[in-house]
C-alpha cells in the first residue's frame, strides 16, 4: 500500500489537502482535509446583524456575494422582513452574474490544465486550430493568424525560460489526451477568458459599487436607479452598460464555454465512468420571484429538494428549520462538542469549539482514523449529500424543468452518453456548464423586469420601516439560504435585545470536501476518489481532475465558533458589560 | 529552457510594440504621481530587465485580493503572467500542485536568492494558534520565514496582510478576541517575529487592483518602492481620504443629505454620511481610480464606505464614538433626522 499526498491542492480557492491510499495503482481510500481557518462565526457574535453581511462576504472573495446574499437573507428571515421587487432583481442579476463569471474562471483558469497541455499547443498547426474554432462557433477570434498570434506568444514565453505559473505542471503526461490545435484553441480562450471577467464583473461594481466584495445592505440592496446622472452609476448610461454586460455575458458561454466543454469532453469519455462520489443530492433553491420574495420557496427557478441514490423519480422535501434534517458533525474535525462528538448539532443549536489535535507541523501524514480535517461534516438525514452544479442540475432535471431538459439530453446525445454519466467527473463538469447557459440566459428577463419597474416609476430598492434596531423584536431567529456556485449554502442567525447572539454557516465546500462521520460514511470528495487508477503517482493528475470538478472553496468551508470552551457563548446582551 | 533574456528582447520577440510598452509607463508613471520623464525612464530601465521573479504566499485569506488583481486595467493580468513577471509560485494560478509546486517555490528561491518580489495576502496565525493555517504540513509562520530570507522587497497586499483585517477583528464574547492570534507581516517584522525586509503595505479589503499594479510596476522600473507614509502605504493612493475625492462632496459641504438608501436625496447624489459613509476617514483610491474599469465605486452606487483599508475598521475603529463594539460599524443606530 502506498499514500500519495497532495498538499497544497492548487487551482482551488483557500487551502486544501488530500491523502490517498492505493493498492496496485488503484485509490482504495482518500482523505480530504481543510488545514486553515480564521473563526469568522465567533466574529459575529455580539455585534450588529445588519454588520453581519459584510464579515461574511469575507468568509470568500472569489464566490464574493454568496455570504453577503446569504446574511442579509439570514437577518431578514428573523424579523420577517420584507424587501421590495426590485432589490430582488437586483440580487439576482447580481448572483446571475457571479455564477456566469465564476463558472467560466473556474473552467478556464481552475481546472483546464488538468485536461489541456499548453506545452502541446506548440505543435499545433494554427490554419487548423481556425477550421476547428470555425467548426465549434460563430465566435469572432477565428482566423488562422489569430492562433499564430497566440502560439507565437506562447513559444516566446516558454523559450524565455521562466515558466512562471506554468512550472512544473504535468506536461505531456500521457493522460492529456487532445490534440496540439484544441490544447491551442483553450489555450487562447485561457487569456481571452481573463479578459472578459472584467468586463463580467463590471455588473457588481454598477448595483454594488465594486468587485471583489459588492455592497449589500440588510432590508434591499443599496443601489439607487434612475438617478443623477454623472453621480450615480445605476443613471440610463449604467443601465445600457449592464444591457451590454448581460449579452456579453450571453455570447462568451455560447460561443466559447459550451463549444469548448464539449469539444473536450469528447476526448474524455472515460471520466463520465469515475469520481461519482456519494450520489445523493442537495439544492435549498435560488433565484426568487421578484414578488414572492425569498420566502416563496415555489417561485424559485432552481427548485430546493433532496435526491437520494441516483433516485431522479423523487425529490425529497428540504427544511431549514426541523432540528432533524441538517446537522454537523465533529468525530473527525478538530473541534469538541461539549456533549461529546458521537452526535450532530442542527446549526440553531451549533457549537464548535477548536481542539487542534492533529500532527505538530512540519509533518507528513495525517490520520484519517482520528480527527484529520477543520472541516466538520454535515449531513441531511445522517446522509452525505453532493450539493453544487451537478445537484441543481439533477433537481432542475428531476423536476422537469424544459430547458434543462433539451440542453441535458441534446449535450448528452452529442456525446453519445447516456443519462447515468452525469454522475461522474465529466457529468460535474459538463453539468456546470450547462447551468451556466441557463442562468445567464435568464438574466434577461430581470434586467427586462427591472427596466419595466423603473419605467412604470418604481425605484424603490430598499425598506426602511425595520431597519434599525428599535423596530425589532427582543429576540428572533432565521436562516438565510442560496445556492451559491459551489452549492447549497445557509447561515442561521439567532438574534437578541438587537444582536447577534449565534451565528452558523453550513457551506458548500464544507458538504463536499469533509472528513469522514461518526459512522464512518466518507464525504463527497473523498467518496469520489476511491477506485481511481493512478498511471503516475508521482504525478497524480487523475486526483487533481475530480477535486477540482467539484470547484473547492476551502476558505468557505471551514469556520468556527467560540475558542475559548462553555458551549455557546452567552453575552450579556443589554449592556454588553460582559464583553 | 534557453538562457534568460531581457525584458525588451523578449517583448519584441513577442511582438509587442514599443509604442504599447510606453503607453503602459506613461499610465502607471502618471497613476503614481511620478514626475514629468519618469515614463521614460520606466521605460528605459524596463526595456532592460530580465521578468523578475515573485512570489505569492497566501495565508489566512479568502482570495478576493488575487480576485481583485485579476480585475486590473492596465497592466492586466494576462501581460503580468506571461510579459511582465515569472509568478513562480501562487496557489490560485499555478499549474502544479503538492510536491511539484513546493519544488515550484524552492527553485524560485534558489534560482532569485536576494532579487525576487514576495507578494503576501492573508494574515498569519501566531503562537499555539500557528496549526490553524498549514500549507504541505508547514506552519504559514515557518514558510514565511523562510520564504523572506531572499526578497528583496515585500508587497503585502489586502488588509489582512497589512493589519491583520478579517482574522485579526475580534470575536467580541471570546477570552481573546484576536482568535487565532492573526498578525499582519508589518507586525511580526517589528516583534522580530520574521526577519525584517522592505515593505510596502498595499490595504484593502480586497485592494483596488491599480494600487497593487502600480506598486509592482514601480518596483520593476526602479528597483524601489514609491514614496510610502508612515503606516508604509503607497502616498499616491493613500494619502488623501475617500472623502476628498467624492463626486458627493459637494453636497456634504452644503449639507445636503440622503436619509434612506432610495430617498431622492440619494439618487440626487446627496452624501451618503448620515446612512455611515466612513469616507472622510477612509485613506484609499477607490473614488479616484474607481472599480471595475472606471465602472463605478461604492458611494457611486448607493453604499456609504465601510473605510476597509484602514486598521481596526471591523471594529468600529471608525464609528463615531462610544463603546467599541457596542453597535453597528457601519450603520447609524438610529433614523436619521434630515
Ligand atoms: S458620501 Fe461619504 S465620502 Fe462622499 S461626501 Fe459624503 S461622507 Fe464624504
Amino acid at each position: 500500500m502506498n499514500t500519495v499526498v497532495v498538499d497544497p491542492v492548487t487551482r482551488i480557492e483557500g487551502h486544501l489537502r488530500i491523502e490517498a491510499q492505493t493498492e496496485n495503482g488503484i485509490i482504495t481510500a482518500a482523505s480530504s482535509t481543510g488545514t486553515m481557518v480564521r473563526g469568522i462565526e465567533n466574529m459575529m457574535i455580539g455585534r450588529d446583524p445588519r454588520d453581519a453581511w459584510a464579515i461574511a462576504q469575507r468568509i470568500c472573495g472569489v464566490c464574493t456575494l454568496v455570504h453577503g446574499i446569504a446574511s442579509v437573507r439570514a437577518v431578514e428571515s428573523a424579523l420577517d422582513y420584507p424587501i421590495p421587487p426590485n432589490a430582488e432583481l437586483i440580487r439576482n442579476l447580481m448572483i446571475g452574474a457571479q455564477f456566469v463569471h465564476d463558472h467560466v474562471m473556474h473552467f478556464y483558469h481552475l481546472h483546464a490544465l488538468d485536461w489541456v497541455d499548453v506545452v502541446s499547443a506548440l505543435d499545433a498547426d494554427p490554419a487548423a486550430t481556425a477550421d476547428l474554432q470555425q467548426g465549434l462557433s460563430a465566435w469572432p477570434n477565428n482566423s488562422s493568424a489569430y492562433f499564430a498570434d497566440v502560439q507565437q506568444r506562447l513559444a516566446g514565453f516558454v523559450g524565455s525560460g521562466q515558466l512562471g505559473i506554468f512550472a512544473n505542471g504535468y506536461w505531456g503526461h500521457p493522460e492529456y489526451r487532445l490534440p496540439p490545435e484544441l490544447n491551442l484553441l483553450a489555450f487562447a480562450h485561457y487569456l481571452e477568458a481573463l479578459q472578459w471577467q472584467r468586463e463580467a464583473a463590471r455588473l457588481h461594481a454598477l448595483l454594488g459599487g465594486k468587485n471583489p466584495h459588492p455592497n449589500f445592505v440588510v432590508g434591499g440592496a443599496p443601489c439607487v436607479l434612475d438617478g443623477n446622472a454623472g453621480r450615480t452609476a445605476m443613471d440610463r448610461n449604467g443601465r445600457r452598460l449592464m444591457a451590454q454586460i448581460i449579452t456579453g455575458m450571453q455570447t462568451f458561454v455560447d460561443q466559447v464555454y459550451v463549444p469548448d466543454t464539449l469539444a473536450i469532453a469528447r476526448y474524455y469519455k472515460d471520466w463520465s465512468a469515475r469520481g461519482e462520489g456519494v450520489g445523493n443530492f442537495m439544492a435549498y433553491g435560488e433565484f426568487p420571484d421578484a414578488l414572492g420574495g425569498a420566502d416563496d420557496t415555489a417561485g424559485l427557478f432552481i427548485p430546493r429538494g433532496a435526491i437520494l441514490n441516483r433516485d431522479l423519480s423523487s425529490v425529497l422535501p428540504v427544511d431549514l428549520d426541523d432540528p432533524e434534517q441538517v446537522s454537523e458533525d465533529v468525530s473527525h474535525a478538530w473541534y469538541d462538542y461539549s456533549a461529546g462528538n458521537a452526535q450532530g448539532l442542527h446549526p440553531y443549536d451549533g457549537e464548535t469549539r477548536p481542539n487542534y489535535t492533529g500532527p505538530t507541523p512540519p509533518y507528513a501524514h495525517i490520520d484519517p482514523q482520528q480527527a484529520y480535517s477543520w472541516l466538520k461534516s454535515p449531513r441531511w438525514q445522517g446522509l452525505p449529500m453532493e450539493v453544487g452544479p451537478l445537484a441543481r442540475v439533477v433537481m432542475l432535471y428531476a423536476t422537469g424543468h424544459q430547458d434543462t431538459r433539451d440542453l441535458v439530453d441534446a449535450s448528452l446525445a452529442d456525446l453519445e452518453l447516456p443519462l447515468s454519466a452525469l454522475f461522474s467527473t465529466l457529468g460535474r463538469v459538463a453539468a456546470r456548464t450547462l447551468e451556466t447557459k441557463l442562468i445567464a440566459d435568464r438574466m434577461s428577463d430581470w434586467q427586462a423586469q427591472l427596466e419595466a419597474n423603473i419605467s412604470a416609476g418604481d425605484l424603490a430598492t430598499h425598506n426602511a420601516d425595520l431597519f434599525y434596531p428599535q423596530s425589532w423584536p427582543a429576540s428572533a431567529r432565521g436562516a438565510g439560504y442560496m445556492e451559491a456556485p459551489r452549492g447549497a449554502l445557509a447561515h442561521w442567525v439567532v438574534i437578541g435585545d438587537g444582536r447577534i447572539a449565534n451565528y452558523q454557516c453550513v457551506v458548500p465546500s464544507t458538504w463536499n470536501a469533509g472528513p469522514r462521520d461518526a459512522a464512518g460514511q466518507e464525504g463527497p470528495y473523498e467518496a469520489a476518489l476511491r477506485g481511481h487508477p493512478l498511471h503516475d503517482p508521482a504525478q497524480p493528475i487523475e486526483i487533481l481532475r475530480t477535486i477540482h470538478s467539484f470547484d473547492p472553496c476551502l476558505a468557505c468551508a471551514v469556520h468556527v465558533a467560540d475558542p475559548d470552551g462553555g458551549g455557546m457563548i452567552q453575552i450579556a446582551t443589554t449592556t454588553g458589560a460582559a464583553l | 529552457m534557453t538562457e534568460r533574456e531581457s525584458f525588451i528582447d523578449y517583448l519584441s520577440r513577442r511582438g509587442i510594440s514599443r509604442r504599447g510598452f510606453l503607453g503602459f509607463c506613461a499610465v502607471t508613471a502618471s497613476a503614481l504621481a511620478l514626475p514629468m520623464g519618469a515614463a521614460r525612464t520606466m521605460a528605459a530601465n524596463l526595456a532592460a530587465a530580465q521578468r523578475p521573479c515573485v512570489i505569492w504566499l497566501s495565508f489566512q485569506e479568502c482570495t478576493g485580493c488575487t480576485e481583485s488583481l485579476t480585475r486590473a486595467a492596465e497592466p492586466t493580468i494576462e501581460s503580468l503572467i506571461l510579459d511582465q513577471l515569472s509568478l513562480d509560485y501562487h496557489h490560485t494560478l499555478q499549474a502544479a500542485s503538492g510536491e511539484a509546486a513546493e519544488l515550484a517555490r524552492q527553485n524560485a528561491i534558489d534560482d532569485n536568492f536576494g532579487s525576487y518580489v514576495l507578494i503576501v495576502d492573508g494574515a498569519v496565525p501566531t503562537g499555539e494558534q500557528a496549526t490553524w493555517s498549514t500549507i504541505a504540513g508547514q506552519t504559514n509562520l515557518d514558510m514565511l520565514k523562510e520564504t523572506l530570507d531572499g526578497a528583496a522587497l515585500v508587497i503585502a497586499v489586502g488588509t489582512c496582510a497589512t493589519f491583520g483585517g478579517v482574522p485579526a477583528a475580534a470575536a467580541i464574547a471570546a477570552e481573546r478576541p484576536n482568535q487565532s492570534g492573526a498578525k499582519g507581516v508589518g507586525d511580526l517584522m517589528s516583534a522580530s517575529e520574521v526577519p525584517e525586509r522592505p515593505l510596502v503595505n498595499v490595504p484593502g479589503c480586497p485592494p483596488v487592483p491599480g494600487a497593487m499594479t502600480g506598486v509592482i510596476a514601480h518596483f520593476l522600473a526602479f528597483g524601489t518602492p514609491p514614496e510610502l507614509d508612515d503606516l508604509r502605504r503607497p502616498v499616491a493612493y493613500f494619502a488623501d481620504t475617500v472623502h476628498q475625492r467624492c463626486p458627493r462632496l459637494m453636497h456634504f459641504r452644503n449639507e445636503r443629505f440622503a436619509l434612506a438608501f432610495d430617498d431622492e436625496g440619494a439618487r440626487n447624489g446627496y452624501c451618503l454620511a448620515k446612512l455611515g459613509c466612513k469616507g472622510p476617514k477612509a485613506h484609499n483610491a477607490c473614488a479616484t481610480l474607481k472599480w471595475n474599469l472606471g465602472t463605478s465605486f461604492p458611494m457611486l452606487s448607493g453604499h456609504g464606505c465601510l473605510g476597509c483599508a484602514e486598521p481596526g475598521f471591523w471594529d468600529r475603529t471608525l464609528a463615531p464614538e462610544g463603546d467599541r463594539f457596542l453597535g453597528s460599524a457601519f450603520y447609524p443606530d438610529a433614523p436619521p433626522a434630515a
